[in-house]
């Protein structure tokens, strides 16, 4: 339970400072930049060195970059639904994530196996 | 072309939506880590990239664009739209700062944890703000062309 509180109020922390860099930057794009910052990764590859080891989290971080590619096609998914589409940023981004789901899950499959 | 500090724009937030914003970051944290603890290190990876604070970022960014022309007497809907749009176009140059960060850490943190944060962190900052630069460098000599009548 303590574990989890740690990961809860350590995850909050790091991605409210990465929003908070994105708020005062412009222009947009760069803002961009810091909506794909590592900020859940950091606190929980932590977390997972300290509690697990080196080969826990070295497992994770493999598996994060596939996540990462589904988040490059995410992103621009939500471009398209945004611009040529016409919806709102909240159904837009809530559809996307069906994609990101499929894309991580195909490449984990894909790449690394079941487990 | 520059990159530019507007601590102005830290007016624009209400409290509770940078208690939203702490409290999904929170959540996504807590849920990797299950996720990881039911699946394994390997499923429970995926989730340290998902996209579960950009929902709240990106819906944010259109609120207070439309606010803000709707103070000029416009509905803002349009430039709302298109705020989000650039905000998912920054994600996207900024996923491959995160793909770089995961592969560093991943290949350096049997050796040593300080380094492979600190290789990860560079790798991360070095790769997002290149893809950056150069989509900058494109989209200026795009519209130079376009301003030349190429």
């Amino acid at each position: 339970m303590a574990e989890y509180a740690l990961r809860f109020v350590l995850g909050g922390a790091i991605v409210s400072a990465f929003a908070v860099l994105g708020d005062v930057l412009r222009p947009k794009t760069f803002a961009g930049l810091f909506a794909a910052a590592p900020s859940v990764a950091l606190a929980t590859l932590s977390i997972a060195i300290a509690n697990n080891g080196a080969d826990y989290a070295a497992a994770q971080a493999r598996s994060m970059a596939l996540g990462a590619i589904a988040l490059g096609i995410y992103s621009v998914l939500v471009c398209h639904l945004l611009m040529q589409a016409r919806l709102r940023a909240l159904p837009a981004t809530l559809a996307a994530l069906v994609a990101w789901i499929v894309c991580a899950g195909g490449l984990h499959l894909l790449i690394l196996g079941w487990r | 072309m520059f990159v530019r500090l507007s601590i102005s724009s830290l007016k624009e937030s209400r409290w509770y939506e940078y208690l939203t914003r702490f409290v999904l970051g929170g959540a996504a944290t807590v849920f990797a880590g299950m996720l990881s603890s039911a699946l394994g290190a390997s499923v429970g990876g995926l989730f340290l990239a998902m996209p579960a604070i950009f929902c709240a970022t990106a819906t944010l960014i259109e609120r207070h664009e439309i606010r803000r022309k709707r103070e000029a007497g416009m509905t803002g809907v349009r430039r709302g739209r298109e705020a989000a749009a650039l905000e998912a176009v920054g994600a996207t140059l900024g996923s491959f700062g995160m793909i770089a960060f995961a592969l560093a850490f991943a290949l350096s943190v049997r050796e040593s944890s300080w380094l492979a944060f600190l290789g990860a962190a560079v790798s991360w900052t070095s790769v997002a703000m290149g893809a950056w630069w150069l989509y900058r460098q494109s989209t200026w000599h795009r519209s130079r062309s376009r301003m030349n009548g190429h």
